[in-house]
Formats: structure tokens, sequence, C-alpha cells
């Protein structure tokens, strides 16, 4: 299996764990798996210590972790140039980064403030720009990188609001940079994962109630896992999907599907 | 089986990190207990799946001290 996938030993950026419940984390796991070398950031003292936890059961393993800050240029550009004179070569990068102030998904949408508005796309949306610019020069094998993005960049889901207008401009940048980077063989996709419990995800007022109506409605009748967003984010980060970039790739149990 | 108090302090302990005998029903889990705001959400996901329930916003921003969370979960599980 290790060579069906051909990750192992490569080295993978995974950002954004803040606990064991993270996409990110649940993706980093299975890299792990499959033999990759991961290396994580994050941003504060309290997602360092969540993955100092986390990681105390994979004593076999000693990953390095970087401080990255994706609300500064400076501090990507840090992060990228320690990464690379550590383990050298970048061959993925797992962006899982989000952030919306909690009162711009309470309050109406129209009465987003215009801060609020702009720190959600440049926390969601500009950040992976800022990486894919920052990571570029060490990924001279070619690479790929993966964003999570979810439904509510296209259509709208009550309470979603402004972190669905960062979303959509974050599939927007999907498509623009593999197009532009797809000169160096870089590739560029997103997951659109269904909801799934997370520490973000619980931020949003209404979400309960969404995973109740994907049980009931979702072709497969059941919400997704951890794991099944981690396994696709594997695969597209691996060789196996060695023909895709720009793409949005949904691992909802088949709910964007419907209409009703 | 252990009871809800037992099973709630299992959570706390093990997300707060705090010493078991901290855990008592008045402690506030931001002023006594260390708790950040992301802290409390944590423990509120992590009751949902212990106990099997779904905690609502309304209803989570309601629970802060340890003996909120106990009755609370009591009055769920009916």
């Amino acid at each position: 299996m290790d060579n069906l996938f051909q990750l192992k030993d490569k080295n993978i950026v995974v950002m954004g764990v803040a606990n064991d419940r993270s996409i990110a984390w649940g993706t980093a796991k299975a890299l792990i798996e499959v033999g990759a070398n991961v290396i994580f950031t994050y941003r504060k003292e309290r997602s360092l210590k969540k993955l100092e936890k986390q990681l105390a059961n994979y004593e076999d393993i000693q990953p390095l972790l970087i401080q990255c800050d994706v609300n500064s240029d400076e501090s990507i550009q840090q992060a990228f140039n320690e990464i690379s004179e550590k383990v050298g070569t970048i061959h993925g990068i797992v962006h899982s980064v989000a952030f919306a102030h909690a009162e711009d998904l309470k309050n109406r949408f129209v009465e987003t403030s215009r801060e609020g508005y702009a720190f959600a796309q440049d926390t969601s949306a500009y950040s992976l720009i800022a990486v894919a610019n920052a990571a570029r020069p060490f990924m001279t094998e070619g690479g790929s990188i993966v964003t999570m993005t979810y439904l509510g960049a296209e259509r709208v889901l009550e309470g979603y609001n402004v972190m669905g207008v960062a979303k959509a401009a974050l599939e927007a940048s999907v498509r623009y940079l593999a197009a532009d980077v797809g000169t160096d063989g870089i590739r560029v996709n997103a997951i659109s994962a269904g909801a799934i419990k997370t520490l973000a995800a619980k931020g949003v007022p209404s979400f309960n109630t969404i995973l109740n109506k994907i049980e009931e409605s979702a072709p497969l009748k059941r919400n997704v896992t951890l794991e099944e967003v981690a396994k696709m984010t594997v695969v597209m980060l691996s060789q196996l999907s060695s023909g895709i970039t720009g793409e949005v790739i949904y691992v909802d149990s088949g709910y964007h599907i419907l209409g009703i | 089986m252990a009871t809800v108090i037992e099973r709630v302090t299992k959570v706390v302990v093990d997300r707060l990190g705090v010493d078991e005998s901290e855990v008592k029903p008045e402690a506030s889990f931001r002023d006594d207990l260390g708790a950040d705001s992301l802290d409390v959400v944590e423990l509120v996901m992590e009751f949902e799946e212990e106990f099997d329930m779904q905690i609502d916003d309304e209803d989570a921003e309601k629970i802060g001290t340890v003996g909120d969370a106990v009755s609370f979960i009591e009055s769920k599980l009916g």
C-alpha cells in the first residue's frame, strides 16, 4: 500500500491542528500511517500544547513543530524557510486553517462588519495564496497542496455567513493557483468536507441542526467521519490523484447533489 | 456504570489536565479550572460524545460550573 501512495518519507506540512478532532490531525495520522514525514505548524502556544499531547502517543517519531501565524507574511516566510532548512524539499501541504469572529456568524449576514469580513478572508482564503507562494521555492519536485472548504461556499447555510464568502474566495483561489503553479508541477485542490464535529464547526450556530439534516437526507443517510475526510486528503496528496488539479472534491455522503 | 458526576469528572480531568480533587460541583470551568473559551467548547463536545447527546449553544452557554454540567446532563438523560 505504501507504494500505491508513494508518500513514504515525503515531507508534508500540516497546518491547522487545534485538537484531536481537527481535520488536520486526522489527516496527519493517516499520513503517518503511510510513512510520510509530517511537519506541523501551529499558531499559538495552545495548539502547540495540544500537538505535543497528541504526539505523545507516537513515540517512534519526532515531527518538526513550527510556529506559523497565517495572518503574517513574515511568519509564513520564516516558517517555510525553517522547514526547508530542516527537511529540504517540501512535497505537500495540508492547509486546514480558517477563522471568523463569532459575532459575524451569529448576527444577520447583512450586519457583517468590514473588519470581520476582511479578517475572515485574510485568515481563511488569502492564507492559502501566501502559503503557496512561500512554499513554492521548496517544492522543487512538484507536489500537492490541499485545502479544506465547505458547501457554504456555494449554497446558503444558515449561520455560515461570512465564512461562506471566505470559502467561495478560497475555492476560486484554488482554481487560479492551480492554473498558475501547474507549470511548476504543483497541484492545488480543495476537499469539501461534510459537516464534522470540529472545534471550528462548533462555532457555527446551526451546526447540530445541519448534522441532523444530513443524516436524514444525504444519499448515504449518515454524516461523514474525520477518517473519511483524512483518507481522501491523503489520496489528493498522493500520486493516486496525479492528474487532478484545481478541483473541489466532495467528501460529504453525497449531500451536495441534492436539490432539497 | 459510573454515575454522571464520575463521568463528567473524568472528562474534565482528561481535557483540562486538572487534579480530580479540584473538580467540585461549585468549581467554575473558567475561573477555578483555568479553562479558556475554546476549552469550554471542547468540554461540551466531550460531554456530547460521552453521553451521546446534543447540547445546543443556548444550553451550552448556561454551563459555567461542574455542577451546571452535571445537572444539565442528568435532566437530558431523564
